[in-house]
Formats: C-alpha cells, sequence, structure tokens
C-alpha cells in the first residue's frame, strides 16, 4: 500500500530567472507576506478529507440524479430498476436451468445463481462505472472546484442504490424458489457493506488510471469478464476446486478472490443449502482486509493525483 | 521592501515569471491512426515520442491582481490567454514560476457542460453542491439563479435535461450557477459573448457586484466593447507574452491599434 505523503504539489519550482526575473522576487514575496496559496495545490490528505465529508450532500444528491436519470428515456421509467435484474436473473435461469439443466452439484441451483450474479454485479457495475467516474463528468471536473474523489465515490454510492432494487428483485426470486427467510439473512447486510467498501476502493483506483489512460475503458470488459468466471458465479468455486488438480498457490488465490469472497457470504447469507463448510477459512476477515486494503490505499492512490484530473 | 500602493491593497493573484508548456497528443507526423505507431508509442515508454509535441503557450507572465478588480485579458487567438486563466483555475501546472491565489479561483468556460443527461434543475441543484453550498443554500437561491438565467423566459425549460439546450442556454444557466456564489476570484472565458443582449446587461452588473463583495473578476473575450464596458484594466497577451498591463481603455485602444496596422 501506497504511504501519504504531506510533500507540496509537484510544481517545479525554479528561483525566478525568466524574463519576469527583475520584480519576480518581490511578487512571490507579496504573495506569501499576503498568504496566498500556490494554485492547484493539492491538499493534504486530512484536510482533503474533511473537503471530501463537506461534500457529502453533493456526493448523496449525484448518486440520485444519475440513479434517476439513467431510465428517464424509458417510457416504463423507474419500473426499469427492478425489471433489469429480474430479466437478467430470467436470462440466466433459461440457458444454465432450463436449457442446459446445469445443476454442478449445488442444491438450489438458481438462487445460487442469482445471487452471485446480482453480487458480481454490483462489483463490476462499480469498476466500471469508477473507470468513467472522471473522464465522463470532464464537464464538471473541469468547471467546478470540488474534491475529485467525491465523484467515484458518488458511483459507487449510485451503485449500492441500484443494488438495493435488484435486492428487492433478489427476494422475490427467492420466494419463488422455496427460499425462506431467516435471521441469517441480517448478515448480508455487513457482507454487502465490506463489499461497498471494496468496490469504492477499487473505483478510486481506476478513476485514477482510466483519466491518464483512457484505454483502460476499452480494457475493462475483458479484465472483469476474466475476474467473473474465477469468481464462481455460475459455478461453485469449492466443487471445482475438489476436482481439480491445481497448484496449491493458485487454490489459494482462487479462495482469497474478494469478488468470490463477497459473493459466497451472501450466499451463505441468504440460502439455507449454501453452509459454512463451503465458505474458505478466516471468510470475515479476509473480507474485512480486501475491503479495507481497497477503500483506505484506493483513497490515498487516487488523492495523490489529485490535482491532475481534469488538466490537458 | 513594500511600497505605499501594495501596502494598502489585497492581491488576489500573483503570477510570478509563469511559463506553461503543455504536450499535445496525437500530434506530428506519424498520427494516432496508425497501428504501428500506436505499438511503438507503447513499446518506447518514451514520454517525448514522435506523435506528441509541445506547446510553450505562455512565455513568463508576471503580474499582480487586487482585490475589486475586473481584468481583462485580450489577445489575438492562440495567444496564450485561456491557457493562463486554466493556470489561474489550478486546471494546469506551471512550469516554471507559480501562481498563487487567495482561496479557490472558479473558472467559467463555455465549453464545460455541466451534466448533460440530467435537467437544468438538478444540474442547478448538484453545481450549488459541487461549490460547497449547503442544501438550504442552494434552495434559497435556487429560484434566484434559475430567474438570473432566463431560462424558463420562453417556457419551462429547466425540467429538460440540458443536452437539449442551446449552446447559449447551456452557457447562461451555468454562468448564473457560478455567479450564484461569490467568489474572492472568478475567472470567465467568453460567457459573456454567449447571451443575448439582456443576459450581458445582467452578467455585466452581476460582474460589478461580485467585485464589490470584495472578489476579482478575470474576462477573457474577444469583444473590445465588453473588455472596455466590464473591465477596469486589461492584460494584453501576444505568443505568450505579456505586451502591455494597465488601465483597460489604454491597452485595449493599443490593442487595436495592432490589429488595424495587420
Amino acid at each position: 500500500m501506497s504511504t501519504p505523503t504531506l510533500a507540496p504539489p509537484p510544481v517545479r519550482h525554479r528561483e525566478e530567472d525568466g524574463p519576469g526575473g527583475d520584480h519576480g522576487e518581490d511578487l512571490r514575496a507579496l504573495a506569501l507576506r499576503h498568504g496566498l496559496s500556490v494554485s492547484g495545490a493539492r491538499p493534504p490528505l486530512p484536510e482533503y478529507t474533511r473537503q471530501l465529508w463537506s461534500r457529502r450532500h453533493f456526493i448523496t444528491a449525484f448518486a440520485t440524479a444519475r440513479l434517476t436519470a439513467q431510465y428517464s428515456q424509458a417510457r416504463l421509467g423507474q419500473v426499469w430498476q427492478v425489471m433489469t435484474p429480474l430479466l437478467n436473473a430470467a436470462v440466466y435461469y433459461l440457458i444454465f436451468g432450463v436449457l442446459m439443466n446445469t445443476r454442478a452439484g449445488v442444491p438450489d441451483f438458481v438462487p445460487f445463481l442469482v445471487t452471485g450474479v446480482f453480487i458480481w454485479t454490483f462489483t463490476s457495475s462499480s469498476i466500471t462505472a469508477g473507470t468513467r467516474a472522471i473522464s465522463g463528468n470532464l464537464g464538471l471536473v473541469r468547471a467546478l472546484h470540488f474534491p475529485r474523489a467525491s465523484l467515484p465515490v458518488s458511483l459507487a454510492l449510485q451503485q449500492l442504490q441500484q443494488l438495493v432494487f435488484s435486492l428487492c428483485a433478489l427476494v422475490l426470486i427467492l420466494f419463488c424458489f422455496g427460499v425462506t427467510p431467516g435471521w441469517s439473512w441480517l448478515l448480508a447486510v455487513p457482507a454487502l457493506f465490506l463489499q461497498s467498501l471494496f468496490n469504492t476502493g477499487v473505483s478510486l483506483v481506476l478513476a485514477r488510471l482510466a483519466a491518464r489512460t483512457p484505454d483502460i475503458a476499452q480494457l475493462m470488459p475483458f479484465l472483469l469478464r476474466t475476474w467473473m468466471y474465477v469468481s464462481g458465479v455460475m459455478w461453485s468455486v469449492e466443487h471445482v476446486l475438489a476436482n481439480n488438480h491445481l497448484p496449491h498457490a493458485v487454490l489459494l488465490v482462487l479462495e482469497c478472490n474478494p469478488a468470490a469472497v463477497y459473493i459466497d457470504l451472501v450466499r451463505f447469507a441468504l440460502i439455507d443449502s449454501f453452509t459454512a463448510a463451503q465458505l474458505p477459512p478466516h471468510v470475515w476477515a479476509v473480507a474485512t482486509g480486501w475491503a479495507l486494503v481497497a477503500a483506505v490505499g484506493g483513497f490515498v492512490y487516487f488523492w495523490q493525483a489529485e490535482e491532475t484530473y481534469g488538466r490537458g | 521592501m513594500a511600497d505605499a500602493q501594495t501596502e494598502e491593497r489585497v492581491p488576489t493573484v500573483v503570477a510570478d515569471g509563469v511559463h506553461i508548456t503543455y504536450t499535445v497528443q496525437g500530434a506530428g507526423r506519424a498520427g494516432r491512426g496508425g497501428a504501428t505507431a500506436a505499438l511503438g508509442r507503447i513499446l518506447s515508454r518514451d514520454r517525448t515520442a514522435p506523435g506528441t509535441r509541445t506547446v510553450h503557450a505562455v512565455k513568463g507572465v508576471s503580474f499582480a491582481a487586487h482585490k475589486g478588480e475586473a481584468i481583462g485579458l485580450i489577445g489575438s487567438n492562440g495567444s496564450g490567454k485561456s491557457t493562463l486563466l486554466k493556470a489561474i483555475a489550478g486546471l494546469l501546472p506551471t512550469n516554471e514560476g507559480r501562481i498563487y491565489t487567495r482561496g479557490q479561483p472558479s473558472l467559467l468556460g463555455v465549453n464545460a457542460a455541466l451534466m448533460g443527461d440530467l435537467t437544468g434543475e438538478r444540474n442547478v441543484i448538484l453545481g450549488g453542491l459541487a461549490m460547497g453550498m449547503s442544501r438550504e443554500e442552494v434552495k434559497e437561491r435556487y429560484q434566484e439563479i434559475v430567474d438570473f438565467s432566463g431560462i424558463n423566459e420562453k417556457g419551462d425549460f429547466i425540467s429538460l435535461p440540458m443536452r437539449t439546450y442551446s449552446s447559449g442556454m447551456g452557457a447562461r444557466l451555468r454562468f448564473s450557477i457560478a455567479a450564484a456564489k461569490s467568489h474572492e476570484v472568478l475567472l470567465i472565458d467568453e460567457a459573456l459573448a454567449t447571451g443575448d443582449a439582456s443576459f450581458q446587461r445582467r452578467s455585466r452588473e452581476r460582474i460589478s457586484e461580485l467585485r464589490e463583495e470584495a472578489g476579482t473578476v478575470f474576462l477573457v473575450s474577444h469583444s473590445n466593447s465588453t473588455i472596455r464596458q466590464t473591465c477596469d484594466r486589461a492584460i494584453w497577451l501576444e505568443a505568450g507574452r505579456l505586451l502591455k498591463d494597465g488601465p483597460a481603455g489604454e491597452v485595449v485602444d493599443a490593442y487595436e491599434a495592432h490589429t488595424r496596422k495587420k
């Protein structure tokens, strides 16, 4: 993880030797005497965090505005918030449940699959949104001053709001397939909270990367698809691991894969037939670790380039 | 060390021997379109590889702007006016020298669309919140901003997505949002040229109000009459160099004499 540097911004400063050098020293002294600050300087991390907190209303308003604008051109409007995940689930059910009749050795396969798809979608769409957080809002970035981390954080929040709609659809589907609600459902709350932290952190990292190299946005669908296939969205990682003779290191990576960890935690919380035995060891510690490393690391990493966003 | 004059006037923006160069990607002979060229760029990892070019846009500009001044930046196209404005706003790094500012300058450019997919109404609220106003402040100022922009004069346009606005309407709304808050330094890039006559008059009034609220206004415009009417001081840039800095009337006269000669 990168360490915070509290050094002044990387503005190369040479002693005045330009054409304005004759009165350059006076101007600098004048500015310093009146307590002016260097324009475009990046605030230190605690100050930056405070500024970000003071824009919390902007962050929530932006997320809600984006969420409602998303379907503003559709006839059915906000109905699509629930329709989209339901249709998604229907497609997967049709292909894996009916056509291929896959069970993958998993009881309650449809709830297993739909939970996996929805929880995976939360991470993948947060990350996709994160890559466009700066590059897709250049107008705003160039017109107004605010801590730029507001944008990726806000977009991650939008995905969380979207997830609430998906969860409504999910509960509906679970009912239809005879999964009964229980106290264990409450475990989904901390799991999703940790997943949100993780998503936000990764979004911050990608927002910075994609702000400098827009090509990242072209690459993301492929990376995300690969990630999806190794995360056990459509099959049980545990089953595959049991039958294969993969090296230990690969198994460890597959088990500690954050997406897989969050998906399995929510499955464990919602589906009775998904038992604790199917979870990797120390699963909550791994989930918390990923969340903290991503959130703190991502925030610091994003902040380190704060003064460069929207330039050029 | 300071003379009496600078002692009583408070500086808000101090540019100290500022040089700005920027790198343009996709310029030069090896175009961006060529796959081999792109591959070459990736492999070479050289920042100054062919295909990029550096432009030295501002060459050693120094000045001090004070509270209550309205400063016009004039000069022909490509003279570095907008670049200098962006640097004051902290959106472009200086390569040499520094720009010191009081508070956070706000840049208002005509090219900056806020969020096209959202309605004008949402943009007003989000713009206000993004500038650091509280929810209550935004609610209080909302009607004022909409009335000032004149967006609703020809029907209920404020509830339409901003991408449906004409460029003039968009520029007016953006100006109205940014001008709702009193900034210590407000930077305007040609925004006044886009509105109709009555909006231009209203914005001139608002600019003088902002100046009275102890702010400094920078204005980039190709309209010499706008500079004369709105500003009391003008800075003339030519090819990145500061040619003349003084009372707006004098500098604009000199600039006009220069352009007529060409």
